[in-house]
Order: C-alpha cells, then sequence, then structure tokens
C-alpha cells in the first residue's frame, strides 16, 4: 500500500512537535479556491432569492454582480483542478474509511480513540474533497449552459431552464458541504494553521491522522 | 367595423396608472390597489391581416428604435425573429389545408402576450424590473433589470431578447406609454384592416365573438380566441382561423404555461435551498454547543514527542 506522505509534508521533533502539513503553493491554491467558493456563493444566492438580492451591493450592484459571477466561477473552477491535481491521491478511497463512515457516532463525540487509524485525510475529509469535485464540474457546466453573455446562441431554452434549476440546487448542495468543511476545521482545534502557516502541532497529528504521523516519522528520517 | 380608439386631447394630463396601479413587481411584494382598473387587451384577427408591415414599422417608430438591414433568405419574415429592436415580428406561414385543398397564407403577429401570469416576471430575480399593471399591461423597467436573461427562461411564448449593446431585456410594452394618456397601441394605430384592434378586455372578447361567427358562416369551423387558461389569460390575444391547430402558425404554442421547471426553481427549490442552509449552520452550532471543541490533549503531544524521540 502506498504511504500516506507527501512531497512538501515533514516532521520536526521539539517540545511539541510540529509537523508540515501544507506546502506555500497548496495553501495559496486553497485560499484562491476559498475566495471565489465565498464570492459565488454570496453573488449566486443575491441572483438565487429576492430575500438576499441585496448582496449585490458587495459587487457594485445587480448587473456587475451578473456579469462577474460566471467569471469568479472559471477562478474557482481552475483553482479547484489545481487542488484535485494535488490532493486526489491521499483522498482515494480505502476499506477503513468504511469503518470511520459506520462510526459517524464516535467522530462526532470525539471518541478518536475508538476508531482506525486516520491517514492524511479521514473519510469526512474525502467525502467534502470528493463532493467539491462533483459538485463544481456540474456547476461549471451548467453554469456554461446559462452564461447567455457569451454562450446564449448554443442552448435551446429548455436546456437553460434545466440548466439553471440544476445549478441552483448543486449551489446549494455545495454551500451545504463548504458548511460541513469550515465547521469540522473550526470544532477541531489546531487544524486552521495547517491551511495558515502550513504547519500543526505533532499531538494535533497524532489525535486525528496517527497513520499519517507514522508513516512520515519512518519515511522522511 | 370596431370603433377606434379615438385621438384623445394633446392638453397634457396626467397618466391614467401608474406605480399605484401594479398588481405585481418582480422580486418583491406590492400592495395592490384597492380597486383594479379596466382590463385592456389588443386583439389580432388573423383572418383579416394582410401582411403589410405596418405595424412593425410603426413599433419601431413609435418606441425609436432601428433594426440592421439583413439579409433575403427566400421568406416574408424579416428579421427572421424577434430582436432587442424587433419587439413585433410578422410571421408568415404557408399552411395547405388537407380538407378544403386550399393554400392558406397564414401571417402571424408575433410579440408579448401579456399573460395574467407572467412567466417572465417570476423568474425575474431583480426588484421591480418586471411590473404588472392592474390593467394587465406586463412592462420592463430597464434601469432595474440586470441582464441574467431569466425572463427568457420564464416566457412560455418566447419573447424576451437581451440586447448585446446595453445587456438588458426587451419586449413589446403595450404602448404602455400611450395607453397611460389614452391612445392605442402604435400597431393598431398603424393597421390599415384592423386585423389589431385594441380596447377593454371585454369589449376584445364580444368584438372576437363577432369575429368567429363571421369566420365559422364562411367555412372556418374551428375558428376561435386564443386566450390562453394555461397563463390565466393573456392581454394580447389572436382570433384564429384554426384555434384548435395554434401550432401552425409559426409554431403558437397549443396551451402554453410557465414550465414546470421554472416553477420548482422559483419555488421549492428557493425554500428547501434556504432551509437546508440554515440547518446545517444551525446544526454545526448546536453541535458544537453540546461536544464542545475537539482539542489536542497534552497526552497526544507526549505521544507525538515519544514516536519522534531519537529519530532526528
Amino acid at each position: 500500500m502506498s504511504t500516506e506522505v507527501e512531497s512538501g509534508d515533514g516532521v520536526h521533533p521539539g517540545k511539541p512537535v510540529i509537523v508540515d502539513r501544507y506546502t506555500v503553493a497548496a495553501r495559496i491554491n486553497h485560499w484562491i479556491t476559498a475566495v471565489s467558493l465565498v464570492l459565488l456563493a454570496l453573488s449566486g444566492l443575491a441572483l438565487f432569492t429576492p430575500a438576499l438580492y441585496f448582496l449585490t451591493g458587495l459587487f457594485g450592484g445587480g448587473p456587475t454582480t451578473r456579469m462577474i459571477h460566471p467569471w469568479i466561477g472559471v477562478v474557482l473552477f481552475l483553482s479547484f483542478m489545481g487542488l484535485f491535481i494535488r490532493f486526489f491521491r491521499l483522498n482515494l478511497w480505502e476499506r477503513t474509511d468504511n469503518v470511520w463512515m459506520s462510526r459517524l457516532r464516535d467522530v462526532l463525540a470525539g471518541d478518536e480513540e475508538k476508531l482506525p487509524e486516520v491517514g492524511k485525510y479521514n473519510a469526512g475529509q474525502k467525502m467534502v474533497f470528493w463532493s467539491m469535485s462533483l459538485l463544481i464540474l456540474v456547476l461549471i457546466t451548467s453554469g456554461v449552459v446559462i452564461w447567455d453573455q457569451y454562450f446564449s446562441n448554443y442552448f435551446t431554452i429548455e436546456q437553460k431552464r434545466i440548466a439553471v434549476l440544476v445549478h441552483s440546487i448543486t449551489a446549494i448542495v455545495a454551500i451545504c458541504v463548504w458548511i460541513v468543511h469550515v465547521y469540522a476545521a473550526i470544532w477541531v482545534r489546531g487544524t486552521i494553521s495547517a491551511m495558515t502557516r502550513g504547519r500543526v502541532t505533532g499531538g494535533w497529528a497524532w489525535r486525528h491522522h496517527r497513520k499519517w504521523l507514522r508513516d512520515l516519522v519512518t519515511t522522511k528520517h | 367595423m370596431f370603433t377606434p380608439v379615438p385621438n384623445p386631447t394633446t392638453n397634457p394630463g396626467p397618466a391614467k396608472f401608474g406605480e399605484q396601479d401594479l398588481i405585481r413587481r418582480s422580486a418583491s411584494t406590492v400592495t395592490p390597489p384597492a380597486k383594479r382598473q379596466t382590463e385592456v387587451a389588443k386583439l389580432i384577427d388573423v383572418s383579416k391581416c394582410i401582411g403589410c408591415k405596418a405595424c412593425q414599422v410603426a413599433c419601431l417608430e413609435w418606441n425609436n428604435l432601428t433594426e440592421e438591414v439583413g439579409i433575403n433568405v427566400g421568406v416574408y419574415d424579416n428579421p427572421h425573429d424577434l430582436t432587442p429592436n424587433t419587439w413585433t415580428l410578422m410571421r408568415y406561414t404557408e399552411y395547405e389545408n388537407a380538407e378544403t385543398g386550399n393554400l392558406e397564407w397564414l401571417i402571424r403577429k408575433d410579440g408579448c402576450m401579456h399573460c395574467e401570469d407572467p412567466g417572465c416576471l417570476k423568474a425575474c430575480p431583480a426588484p421591480g424590473a418586471i411590473v404588472q399593471y392592474s390593467n394587465g399591461i406586463v412592462d420592463f423597467v430597464h434601469d432595474k433589470c440586470i441582464g441574467c436573461g431569466y425572463c427568457v427562461k420564464g416566457c412560455p411564448f418566447n419573447i424576451p431578447r437581451i440586447s448585446k449593446v446595453d445587456a438588458k431585456a426587451y419586449k413589446c410594452t403595450l404602448c404602455v406609454d400611450r395607453v397611460a394618456v389614452g391612445q392605442g397601441p402604435a400597431c393598431q394605430k398603424a393597421c390599415p384592416t384592423q386585423a389589431i384592434v385594441f380596447g377593454t378586455k371585454d369589449e376584445m372578447k364580444q368584438w372576437a365573438d363577432h369575429r368567429i361567427k363571421d369566420l365559422k358562416s364562411r367555412g372556418f369551423k374551428n375558428a376561435g380566441l386564443y386566450d390562453p387558461p394555461g397563463v390565466k389569460g393573456t392581454h394580447v390575444m389572436y382570433v384564429l382561423q384554426h384555434n384548435d391547430k395554434p401550432q401552425i402558425y409559426a409554431g403558437l404554442p397549443n396551451n402554453p404555461s410557465i414550465s414546470p421547471v421554472v416553477e420548482l426553481w422559483k419555488g421549492a427549490t428557493k425554500y428547501a435551498g434556504l432551509t437546508a442552509i440554515g440547518a446545517f449552520a444551525a446544526i454545526g452550532f448546536l453541535h458544537h454547543l453540546l461536544t464542545g471543541a475537539n482539542r489536542v490533549s497534552a497526552e497526544d503531544e507526549k505521544n507525538a514527542e515519544r514516536l519522534t524521540e531519537g529519530r532526528s
């Protein structure tokens, strides 16, 4: 079985132990994706429901919101492709992930000692990764169909009706997945530094990603 | 002959309807007026149309529009479709009537039908960009339009067009500015055969009955009034020789209604979607409240130190 370690990962013994989790490039890539996703959610919700139309004010009014939203979508798509290429290998599903998923009760209670040892990503993170991959693919595809400024002549009105419905539903699901992602990062303390400074403590890695830490210790030294 | 709307006085006076007469306003709610104005309607009698296009010209002229010079591909339709500048278009169909063996030239003046239940307005996300007056006129308010094209998806008749110049949606206004001061629409005014007449919806229905009786007496046994109930009736109606087959008139929809896909998008999806987002956020909040933060313990750090000991 392949190792859970990626090229940028590393361990620095000490008190506490420091573990490198994300390279500068991966972090920049992540934050471009994150900012685009938030801007897309705000501009998209503004056009989705009249109750949130006031959000168009953040983008300089209705017409600019309508104009800019698809372009941010293109940025997100390209940026997420970068993340996909970086992260997909260690997000491949494994048998132990099924065990993890079947014990969600322990996961939610924070009883990680009762769960199998986790590699760089746990099953929940993998679910977020794969669902976002799929959702973004559906969003960019349906988004092009309703991008009237450039593509209005390539699709029928009936196709556009279906695309706009699919686009809205998919976007809602993506926002829900995003809430899970952000909440998990907040709930599991010590996680956010992985995406800001690129590092976590050894205790964090031991507690949440023990297999990753073990592989790191054996391969990097 | 139907008595046309007389020329009103040229003395300036107040508009006969305005903001206070809105019964629907896109992406917002309005307090409906206590009293609805008499519903108006334009009746287009296809059997009387000679295809002169005076209505098209009058529309361009009154609304100060210019259409590009097109290309003749051997049909009379000019331009080939509705455009942001062509809000009304004569569509010519050569129909071979199998029963009589006659070749019938069916000429339908296409344009906004001013639905009582307007799909464009339902789909529009910009507050106040599409309005419906209590007399039935559906109008686009261009300074509020954001050019998203949702009205195109909402419309069951494929009418609105988005301008490539200013990215705003355009369609027939039923000459809202003329009607407000007591004039008939420009197309009606220009029609030389009274194929287009304008008045109250009731008057138009009565006049249509009279016309349908006449057509029936001439052998058009399926003659009838096109006032589709699927959109709760329209304020532009047709007298058709073959009301049983509206689709032969250049694809006039048979029993049109707002697409169920649009209804689902603007209805259940909106409410279910916002509820789902709220629920996910609430569950996260509650979970944190009940279980508290998932913190790394001193024991965890010790274990990590033990694991890495002597490895550096």
